[in-house]
């Protein structure tokens, strides 16, 4: 556990939820960043300015924090490519299957008492355990 | 200055900081991810302090905020009412935990990583799109095909 790191996640966690609290406060929407970016694929009309504007806020941020703390950005793991390929196609299908991610879920339903939400979250949270104990039982990459 | 455009402006304010955020709290960084799920080995428990941050804000707000008619800047709150626990909810976020797990990136810090040039988090990014579209053309297939227009 030498990577425990209290509180800075505990200030990230705080500015996540001052941002979705930013879009439910002025815009009347809920930040779930899959149903967002899931929707600019099919998009309609009168639907898309906001959700490309969250989009490029994300990425512009990516950009910044990149560019001044690059080690926040470091891979680290020992995947392929076709494992991260594979994982990349099954978060996306997955996403939009479950109507959600860990932030229109995990934050933001949660924090509506969704039992759906609720459902969700614990459904992932174990599937992504159960899978990152069986990785590293086989060893595999 | 039109509502709309205050309501870009917005959006576009609240995805920057919600990056910010992610990057702060280590979220993309799949080490910590893959630590943080790893409950039966060498467990970091520093990410369930992100979840626990941005519920701790946002909970009180949003219960403080949802006794208004609308939004600040008019629009009606567009919040889910669904209650059912659907096959689909329960697969589709078992199947996102599996990827989350195998590489992980959940799709707000797939985004952000892929924005810093990190190649993984750009392959990740790619293929998640891919997987939206793929689903996007499953749903549109397990649809009942529209009754025909009957012409007179």
């Amino acid at each position: 556990m030498e990577n425990f790191t209290p509180v800075t996640s505990l200030v990230g966690g705080i500015l996540i939820g001052l941002a979705s609290f930013g879009l439910l406060a002025f815009n009347g929407r809920i930040a779930g960043i899959s149903g967002i970016t899931g929707a600019l694929l099919a998009p309609k009309a009168g639907d898309v300015g906001w959700r490309l504007a969250f989009f490029f806020g994300l990425v512009l941020g990516g950009i910044v924090m990149g560019a001044l703390q690059p080690q926040w950005f470091e891979y680290g793991l020992d995947r392929s490519v076709a494992t991260v390929a594979i994982a990349g196609l099954v978060v996306g299908f997955g996403t939009r299957l479950g109507s959600g991610c860990t932030s229109g879920h995990g934050v933001c339903g949660i924090s509506r008492l969704s039992v759906r939400s609720i459902v969700a979250t614990v459904t992932f949270m174990a599937t992504g355990a159960i899978t990152v104990f069986l990785f590293r039982t086989w060893g595999a990459s | 200055m039109g509502c709309i455009v205050k309501e870009i402006i917005v959006s576009l304010v609240s995805g920057f900081t919600f990056a910010v955020g992610l990057a702060v709290s280590g979220m993309t960084q799949p080490t910590k991810v893959v630590g943080f799920l790893d409950f039966l080995g060498d467990w970091d428990p520093s990410l369930a302090f992100v979840m626990g941050g941005a519920i701790a804000v946002y909970l009180p707000l949003f219960r403080w905020v949802r006794n208004r008619e609308r939004a600040f800047l008019g629009a009606k709150f567009l919040i889910p009412t669904r209650k059912d626990l659907s096959p689909r909810l329960i697969a589709g976020s078992a199947l996102f935990g599996i990827g989350w797990g195998l590489a992980g990136f959940c799709p707000g810090p797939a985004i952000v990583a892929a924005s810093s040039r990190m190649s993984m988090g750009l392959i990740f990014f790619v293929a998640m799109v891919t997987g939206m579209l793929l689903f996007r053309a499953f749903e549109f297939a397990s649809q009942p095909a529209p009754a025909p227009v009957k012409s007179s």
